[in-house]
C-alpha cells in the first residue's frame, strides 16, 4: 500500500526527526505530530545544564518555531493531548475521543520518570525531565535552595553539579553502593562518582530514602540510618521507564520498550518505533538494546520514518551507542557498551583527577571506551568500536595517543621557557 | 559545496568527528577544528550525518 498519512507520537526529539526525515525524503503526504506536552518539541539535555546556570533566564530550548513545523513542514500538531490508545486492525491512534487514522505510525513517545512514592503532595520535589520541570528547578535554584539529589545518575549529578556552582549546599544520596555501574562499570562508576566529593559535594552512597518530610513544601529528607538531612528542594533521578502505557492491549510486543526488529519495524503493519521507547537489535554492537541518550533518539527517529514510508526498501538501523554528561568543570564521554570481560585505564589517573580514557574489552574486541575530559580521543574509539577493532589495535592506538600527547606536553614547556 | 560550522553553538561534542574524520576533529582544549570545508559528493552522505548527528544544530550545509 501507498503511504499517504504518516502520523507520529511523542512530539519530542525522535518525533520531530522522524517529521524531517519524512520530508527530505520526499514524502508528501499528511503528517499529524501528536504530543502529551502543551510544548513544541524542544531540546532536553540542556535543562540540567545550561537551563540551570545562574544568571538570566535562559530561552526554551525550542527545536522549531510554529511556523517553520506548519508551512516548511506542513505537519498538523495536536498537542497537549495524549495518545490514549491504538488500533492496529484499524489502523487508527486514539487521542481520547478523537481517532486519528494512519498508513504508517512512528512511535516516539520517550520515557516517563520514575518517582518517590508518597512525595506527590509535596511542593519542592521534582523529577527533572520536563520544561516544566526545568522551570521550577531553575527557580528553586534561584532562590537559593538546600538541595538534596536522590540518585547519582548522569541527570542527578548534573543538578548536583549545577547546585553547587552556585554555592548551594548540595547532598548526593544513591542507594547502590557504586553508582553509575550500569552506564560505565563498577570501576569506573566509583571513579567517576568521585568527581562529586573532590568538587565539595557529599555524596552518601549505599543509603535509602525512608521517608521525606514537610507539610506541604517538603522541608528534610530522612535517610535508613537515621540521617536528617534539611531541604527546600529534592530532585528525584532515579531513573526512567519507557512510555508504553498507552500501548497496552494494543497487541504490540513491550518489553522494556517497543520490541522492534533492526529497521525498528515492530512487527505489525505500518508500525515503527523510535528513541527512548524502542528496544531494537543494534546490528552494530550484536544485541539488543534500549537507548536512552540523544544521538541515538535522533537517528532511530530519521531512520523509522524513512522505514515507515517506503517499508519495502526498509534499512537496518545500527549504531555504536553515544552519550555525553556534564559535571562542574568536566565532560564525561561514553561509546560503545559498558558490558565487557575487562576495564583498562589507558591514560590519566582518576585519583589525580584531570582526565583520563579507559578502554572496555569483550572477546578479543574493544566494546567500549570512556573518555573524562577525553574529548579529542573519544570518537576516534567509536570509529574503531563500529569497525569492529580488535583489542590489541585499540591499546596499540591508545599507546601512540599517550606519546603524542606526552610530546604535545614536552613541546608545551619548552614553549613556556 | 561547503560545511560550515557555528561557533557559538558547537560545544565540541564531536559526534560530526565519528561521523566524518576527514572534516572534523575535536582539539586537546575541546574545540572543534574543521580540517577541510569543501565537500565532493561522495563525502555529501557522511557530511549530512555529521549535521544530522550534531545535538547542537552548529552545522550547515551550503552551495
Ligand atoms: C534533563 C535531561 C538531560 C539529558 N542529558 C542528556 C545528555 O547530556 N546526553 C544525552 O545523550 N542524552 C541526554 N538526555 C536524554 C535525551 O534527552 C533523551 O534520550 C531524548 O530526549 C529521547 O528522545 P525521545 O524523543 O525518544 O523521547 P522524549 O524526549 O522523552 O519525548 C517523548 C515525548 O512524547 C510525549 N509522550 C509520552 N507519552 C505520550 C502519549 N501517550 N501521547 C503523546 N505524547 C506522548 C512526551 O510528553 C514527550 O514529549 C537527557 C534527558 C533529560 C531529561
Ligand atoms: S557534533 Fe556539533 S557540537 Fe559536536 S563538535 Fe561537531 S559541530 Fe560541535
Amino acid at each position: 500500500m501507498t503511504v499517504r498519512r504518516l502520523v507520529v507520537v511523542g512530539a519530542s526529539l525522535a518525533g520531530l526527526r522522524a517529521v524531517e526525515a519524512a520530508r527530505k525524503a520526499g514524502f508528501d503526504g499528511s503528517i499529524t505530530l501528536v504530543g502529551a506536552e502543551q510544548h513544541l518539541p524542544y531540546d532536553r539535555p540542556p535543562l540540567s545544564k545550561a537551563f540551570l546556570e545562574a544568571g538570566d533566564d535562559p530561552e526554551h530550548p525550542t527545536f522549531r518555531t510554529e511556523q517553520v513545523l506548519a508551512e516548511e513542514l506542513g505537519v498538523e500538531l495536536v498537542l497537549g493531548a495524549p495518545a490514549t490508545g491504538l488500533d492496529t486492525d484499524r489502523r487508527v491512534v486514539l487521542v481520547g475521543d478523537r481517532e486519528i487514522a494512519y498508513d504508517a505510525l512512528v512511535i516516539a513517545t520517550g520515557s516517563n520518570l520514575r518517582t518517590l512514592p508518597g512525595t506527590e503532595h509535596l511542593e519542592g520535589v521534582h523529577g527533572l525531565r520536563t520544561l516544566d520541570d526545568g522551570v521550577a528547578v531553575r527557580a528553586a535554584l534561584d532562590a537559593g535552595a538546600r538541595t538534596v539529589v536522590v540518585g547519582a545518575g548522569f541527570i542527578g549529578s548534573e543538578v548536583a553539579s549545577g547546585a553547587r556552582k552556585r554555592g548551594l549546599d548540595v547532598t548526593v544520596v544513591e542507594a547502590l553502593p557504586t553508582p553509575l555501574v550500569r552506564a560505565t562499570g563498577d570501576r569506573m562508576g566509583a571513579a567517576i562518582a568521585s568527581l562529586h566529593e573532590r568538587n565539595g559535594t557529599p555524596l552518601l552512597c549505599g543509603r535509602t530514602v525512608v521517608s521525606v518530610e514537610g507539610e506541604s513544601r517538603v522541608e528534610s529528607v530522612v535517610l535508613d540510618d537515621g540521617t536528617v538531612l534539611p531541604a527546600d528542594l529534592v530532585v528525584v533521578g532515579i531513573g526512567i521507564v519507557p512510555a508504553t502505557q498507552w500501548l497496552e492491549g494494543s497487541g504490540l510486543r513491550l518489553d522494556n520498550g517497543v520490541v522492534c526488529d533492526e529497521t525498528l519495524w515492530t512487527g505489525v503493519p505500518g508500525v515503527y518505533a523510535a528513541g527512548d521507547v524502542a528496544s531494537w537489535h543494534n546490528p552494530v554492537m550484536g544485541e539488543r538494546q534500549r537507548m536512552e541518550n540523544w544521538t541515538a533518539a535522533a537517528e532511530q527517529g530519521a531512520a523509522a520514518a524513512r522505514n515507515a514510508i517506503d517499508p519495502e526498501n526498509a534499512k537496518p538501523y545500527g549504531t555504536v551507542p553515544y552519550f555525553w554528561s556534564d559535571w562542574y568543570d568536566v565532560r564525561i564521554q561514553f561509546v560503545g557498551s559498558p558490558e565487557a570481560d575487562e576495564v583498562v585505564l589507558v591514560d590519566g589517573d582518576p585519583e589525580a583527577g584531570g582526565r583520563w580514557v579507559a578502554l572496555y574489552r569483550r572477546g578479543d574486541r574493544v566494546i567500549g571506551a570512556l573518555t573524562v575530559n577525553g574529548q579529542t580521543e573519544i570518537m576516534k574509539y567509536r570509529v574503531m568500536i563500529g569497525k569492529g577493532a580488535s583489542w590489541g589495535e585499540a591499546l596499540e592506538f591508545a599507546e601512540k595517543r599517550k606519546a603524542l600527547a606526552a610530546q604535545k606536553e614536552r613541546e608545551r614547556a619548552a614553549a613556556a621557557v | 559545496m561547503k560545511v560550515t560550522v557555528d561557533f557559538a553553538k558547537c560545544t565540541g561534542l564531536g559526534i560530526c568527528e565519528s561521523l566524518a574524520p576527514e572534516f572534523f576533529e575535536v582539539n586537546d582544549e575541546g574545540d572543534l577544528v574543521l580540517l577541510k570545508e569543501d565537500i565532493s559528493d561522495d563525502e555529501l552522505q557522511a557530511v549530512e550525518e555529521a549535521v544530522a548527528g550534531c545535538p547542537t544544530e552548529a552545522l550547515r550545509i551550503v552551495s
